[in-house]
């Protein structure tokens, strides 16, 4: 068992050695050039986007409406199979499915109910 | 050849069979928690508290009631082969949800006035902003902790009941996310609590990724995500061990995350200081029973066929577990850290005594954890009652003297850190001995060695404290708040079950091992 696993010990070593030493020689033998593109916000190439007003952070309002889609997403995602499949399983179907669109009802009745569908 | 290429089409459908009596504590449990999410949407914001507490109880309770009576006479494999309903799934499930009651207890807390609980007014605002302002001026509570809990509690319930490595997933995912959010939820030191919720977050999301790819690369393997299909898979198919053996790795590292196993307990200290105490205290025990209660049922009927290949690296795991965690917890100096690296600590325990692979090896688990959970919860109930200027003492220096101003509470901790220490009498000698006498029947004399050193580092970490409380003069400003009946229960119950354990274990070790039998 044990020795099958030698080589696996021995690229784990090369690995770690490889990272190491890419780390170590990079300040030493690498230029360096400071300017003011090295200090900016990588953003693959362009010029990076100006700061929103009041201290640079952006409104994440969105978020809410985002993640409100995402529990009816899901709710269509098994609809489908469901309607597919209707005819086969009958009432208890459509029980099971009633009860699982309530659930998801559920929690947007509190979505709504705390106030996440107001803008502002 | 994969053994499953034939059937991958079927052409008639069958409609899945659903054996609600046996998955009626897990139902109760969702249903409480949907109510409750109703109860935040309509109820007027005075009843909130009530309300919740009364209903998160009553939840728990029939839950408990569910398990003993229904779900035990309906016992088998359900739901298309996703969820199991055995020995070890009900009794697990049964601890997770007496755990879950106790912890609920310690989270009701709200001393005498009506909004000094532990939860911060409103979690979404930032900290210190006008909109935190406004919260607090209008009495706002985050009542959404106990439907949060009852979450949890699903998810942990389905978790040691999984079949599959894909509901296995789901429960993993529905037991961690609320509790990304509750340790997020502090109300003293907020930032604090929303980088332990964040660091949490995202290394949770990590292991859970680990443990995903393991199972995708089992599927490779075995064609099947049922526990069983890979237990016949691994008896009869040679060959792909390059598949199987990253597979089996990479779920274990993924469950051994949420136990909080050493290399990959570096989230355990920085959530268990951020986190309310209460959460603390649910979470350090639930996660434990429900991610022990997975390890088992994963290691014990899928991969036992591979143990010669994990037992090596196990064994080193619990080895670092241990040490790690009673070494570190030398160095701390803040209590809840120092509760977290003894977690670590004692999460190697159980590891020895998962290793043990033999039917002891489940009973004696499922004893520590027992015991352990009712200690941590009940500890952490009582972290949260010593406090400084408004704040949690959690320094070690303002526990100095404990013992001279308020000798119950400290006597109680004391007798819970004795507990912890495993001394005759309390509950952890009985788990402690249970654990190392299973490894030493399955071969692990060396482990439990390395157990029994490492206990004794961790006796001098928690006699030092007992020596702190009692033999030094009380400095600082610290207090003790009078607990209402809520943490009074929940300290009360920790600390019986502790001592009845250590005085009377047969019966819950009798118990533990008549269910030790897992279903293929």
């Amino acid at each position: 068992m044990s020795h099958s696993y030698v080589p696996l010990l021995f690229f784990a070593g090369i690995g770690a050695a490889f990272a190491v030493f890419s780390v170590m020689i990079a300040p030493i033998a690498g230029p360096r050039h400071y300017n003011r593109a090295k200090l900016d916000a990588y953003e693959c190439g362009i010029n990076p986007t100006p700061q929103a007003e009041g201290g640079g952070k952006v409104p994440i309002k969105y978020y809410i409406t985002a993640m409100l889609f995402i529990v009816f997403d899901i709710e269509s995602v098994f609809l489908y199979p469901f309607a597919v499949a209707f005819d086969k399983m009958g009432l208890f179907a459509l029980v099971e499915m009633v009860l699982f669109i309530l659930t998801v009802f559920v929690a947007y009745a509190y979505v709504w109910r705390r106030g996440g569908l107001e803008w502002d | 050849m994969i053994a499953s290429m034939a059937g991958a089409l079927p052409t008639e459908f069958v409609m899945t069979q659903i054996s609600y009596a046996a998955v009626l504590p897990m139902l109760l449990v969702f249903g409480g928690a949907m109510i409750g999410v109703l109860i935040e949407a309509f109820a007027p914001r005075r009843f909130r508290h009530e309300a919740q507490v009364t209903l998160t109880l009553l939840t728990l309770v029939a839950a408990l009631v569910a398990i003993a009576t229904s779900a035990r006479d309906h016992q088998g494999i359900t739901a298309a082969g996703a969820v199991v309903i055995d020995g070890p799934a009900l009794i697990f499930q049964g601890v997770i949800v007496a755990l879950a009651a106790v912890g609920v207890l310690a989270m009701a807390e709200r001393f005498t006035a009506d909004e000094a609980d532990a939860f911060t007014q409103s979690g979404a605002a930032v900290p210190g902003s006008p909109r935190e302002a406004a919260a607090v001026r209008l009495g706002a509570t985050s009542t959404e902790v106990f439907p949060l809990t009852l979450f949890a509690v699903a998810g942990m319930m389905l978790f040691p009941a999984s079949a599959d490595l894909l509901v296995m997933f789901v429960a993993l995912e529905v037991l961690s996310l609320p509790l990304y959010i509750l340790s997020g939820l502090a109300r003293r030191r907020r930032l604090l609590s929303q980088e332990a919720s964040l660091k949490y977050f995202l290394l949770g999301a990590f292991s859970s990724a680990f443990f995903l790819f393991g199972a995708a690369l089992i599927y490779g393997y075995a064609g099947s995500l049922e526990l069983s299909d890979i237990a016949t898979a691994v008896q009869n198919q040679s060959g792909m061990d390059g598949l199987l053996i990253p597979g089996v790795l990479l779920v274990v590292v993924g469950l051994l995350f949420k136990v909080g196993a050493a290399p990959f307990h570096a989230w355990t200290p920085d959530v268990y200081q951020g986190a309310p105490s209460p959460v603390t205290g649910f979470m350090a025990a639930g996660t434990k029973v429900a991610a022990f209660g997975a390890l088992l049922r994963v290691l014990y009927v899928a991969f036992e066929g591979v143990r010669w290949d994990w037992m090596p690296i196990l064994w080193g795991v619990a080895i670092l577990t241990m040490v790690v965690g009673a070494v570190l917890s030398v160095t701390q100096t803040d209590m809840k850290r120092l509760l977290a690296y003894s977690s670590i600590a004692h999460a190697g325990f159980i590891l020895v005594g998962v290793l043990a692979l033999n039917q002891k090896g489940v009973s004696s688990t499922l004893f520590y954890l027992v015991a352990y959970g009712f200690m941590t919860i009940a500890a952490f109930a009582i972290v949260a009652l010593v406090r400084s200027s408004g704040n949690e003492a959690t320094h070690l220096s303002q526990w100095a003297g404990l013992g001279k101003r308020s000798p119950i509470v400290a006597g109680v901790f004391a007798f819970l850190l004795l507990a912890f220490t495993g001394i005759p009498l309390t509950s952890g000698f009985t788990a402690k001995f249970a654990v190392f006498a299973a490894a030493v029947a399955g071969g692990g004399t060396w482990l439990v060695i390395v157990g029994i050193i490492c206990s004794g580092i961790t006796a001098f970490v928690y006699i030092r404290i007992i020596v702190l409380m009692y033999f030094s003069e009380p400095a600082g400003d610290t207090m003790v708040m009078t607990p209402t009946v809520m943490s009074t229960l929940c300290i009360s119950l920790g600390t019986l079950v502790t001592l009845w354990l250590g005085i009377i274990p047969s019966p819950l070790l009798d118990l533990a091992s008549q269910s030790t039998l897992f279903l293929r």
